[in-house]
């Protein structure tokens, strides 16, 4: 698979680690009264989805960033690739 | 083990078991302990293991390079009575065993949905129909993920691709399982003279059914590493298949919070080893409503009480397991 890195372009998907479900940038707050029950589902419950799937990889090879990558889980197609601060920072996670 | 043992008489068919033999290889002094270990374990639940010094691995298996510079062989763990079995037959006795006893299987006919009233599974929505039912057990691999999704149940598992190879065909030249310590590779000579071997998952989300090639390229250097014999064999065909896997890298074996509806799933690519003991297993659960003894840790709260079953220490990484 190639992935279109926002920053360098085109890169083998072998210079990434696969991070899994991108809803791990979404981790609950500690302080919340089911933090408890938010973390075991956000920790080991996922929606595995066939089809369109959100998912973090790491640049380990290259220039260490994460990306979120829209992939369809049963061709292997990749519909989008943004990096992971942009998305956390849209959703207000990070300044 | 005693399962496949009676397999063949039980069913009245060849599954072409044939227990030739597994043999782990050992390339660090940290993995001679960790196989001790393994081994004491087996022979404490009664199956039986072997540590072989690199020396008689030398002889019985003449081919392997014990003196890789990187991954030297420093010797063995042997399970005498593991081996072969043929996946096609052992699938058909099965069934034709199923049919025999009464047991109607209805082909190309897709579960659509689940009938749920009031926290009770009733029945199951299918292509062809509903069909209705006491008791609903769910043992499908590969896509328990959007089968118990049709129930509104997320899972704790990922499906992941997995490829296997088969070379074209040789003389015999392996006799017995080999796997490799140092890397992740199994091989295993089939009777019609061919290679079958495997190696790690592709590592990411998938129902694709085929893999990529970095991995094509990691299994084939593995087995460079211990039988460089090997290097002028030509691949035959590859194919890639869609795992249960799990976060604590063990299986699931239980009732779900619907009254009514059974699971057994995530069993990772150690499922086909279990078929005999996962099948009677689950049994038990379906007839008496509590785990059979082997089974009684395959529980669906076992992430939310932290009893996760963990055989490697890598977490809730289901690529990893």
């Amino acid at each position: 698979m190639i992935i279109n890195h926002p920053l360098l372009g085109p890169r083998d998907s072998a210079e990434f680690t696969y991070m899994g479900d991108a809803k791990q940038i979404d981790r609950p707050d500690w302080q919340s009264p089911n933090a408890l029950a938010q973390f075991i589902d956000y920790a080991y419950m996922r929606d595995n989805p066939a089809g369109a799937h959100r998912e973090l990889w790491y640049h380990e090879q290259g220039d260490r960033s994460f990306l979120v990558v829209t992939r369809d889980t049963t061709t292997h197609e990749i519909f989008s690739v943004e990096l992971a601060s942009d998305v956390a920072r849209i959703q207000g996670r990070i300044a | 083990m005693k399962l496949w043992e009676g397999l063949e008489q039980d069913l009245n068919y060849n599954a072409m078991v044939s227990q030739r033999g597994i043999l782990n290889l050992i390339h660090s002094d940290a993995q001679r302990d960790a196989f001790t270990r393994r081994g004491n374990a087996m022979i404490l639940n009664g199956a039986d293991a072997d540590l072989l010094s690199t020396e008689i691995i030398q002889k019985r298996y003449p081919f392997l390079n014990v003196s890789n510079a990187r991954f030297p062989i420093k010797g063995g763990l042997a399970q005498h009575r593991g081996g072969t079995v043929r996946h096609d037959a052992v699938a058909w006795g099965y069934a034709r065993g199923a049919d025999q006893m009464g047991v109607d299987i209805i082909q190309n006919c897709e579960v659509t949905g689940f009938r749920i009233k009031g926290g009770e599974c009733l029945g199951v929505e299918t292509s062809r129909g509903y069909v209705a039912g006491g008791k609903i057990a769910a043992c499908v691999a590969g896509s328990s993920g959007r089968l118990m999704g049709k129930a509104n149940m997320r899972l704790p598992i990922e499906s992941h691709v997995l490829q296997a190879f088969v070379s074209e065909g040789l003389k015999p030249v392996l006799p017995g399982v080999i796997t490799f310590g140092a890397g992740h590779f199994y091989c295993s000579q089939s009777d019609k003279g061919g290679l079958v071997f495997g190696g790690d998952l592709d590592g990411y989300n998938s129902y694709a059914q085929r893999g990529n090639l970095p991995v094509v390229e990691d299994v084939c250097e593995g087995a460079m590493a211990i039988f460089p014999m090997l290097g002028r064999v030509r691949l035959l065909r590859m194919w890639g298949g869609i795992m249960d896997m799990s976060m604590d890298g063990s299986p699931i074996i239980d009732r779900t919070h619907i009254e009514g509806l059974y699971f057994n799933g995530g069993w990772c690519y150690g499922g086909f080893k279990a078929t005999p003991a996962s099948g009677w297993c689950y049994a038990h659960l379906l007839a008496t409503d509590a785990p059979h003894e082997f089974a009684k840790a395959y529980r669906f709260d076992r992430f939310e009480k932290g009893l996760m079953i963990d055989e490697k220490g890598v977490g809730n990484n289901p690529q990893l397991h």
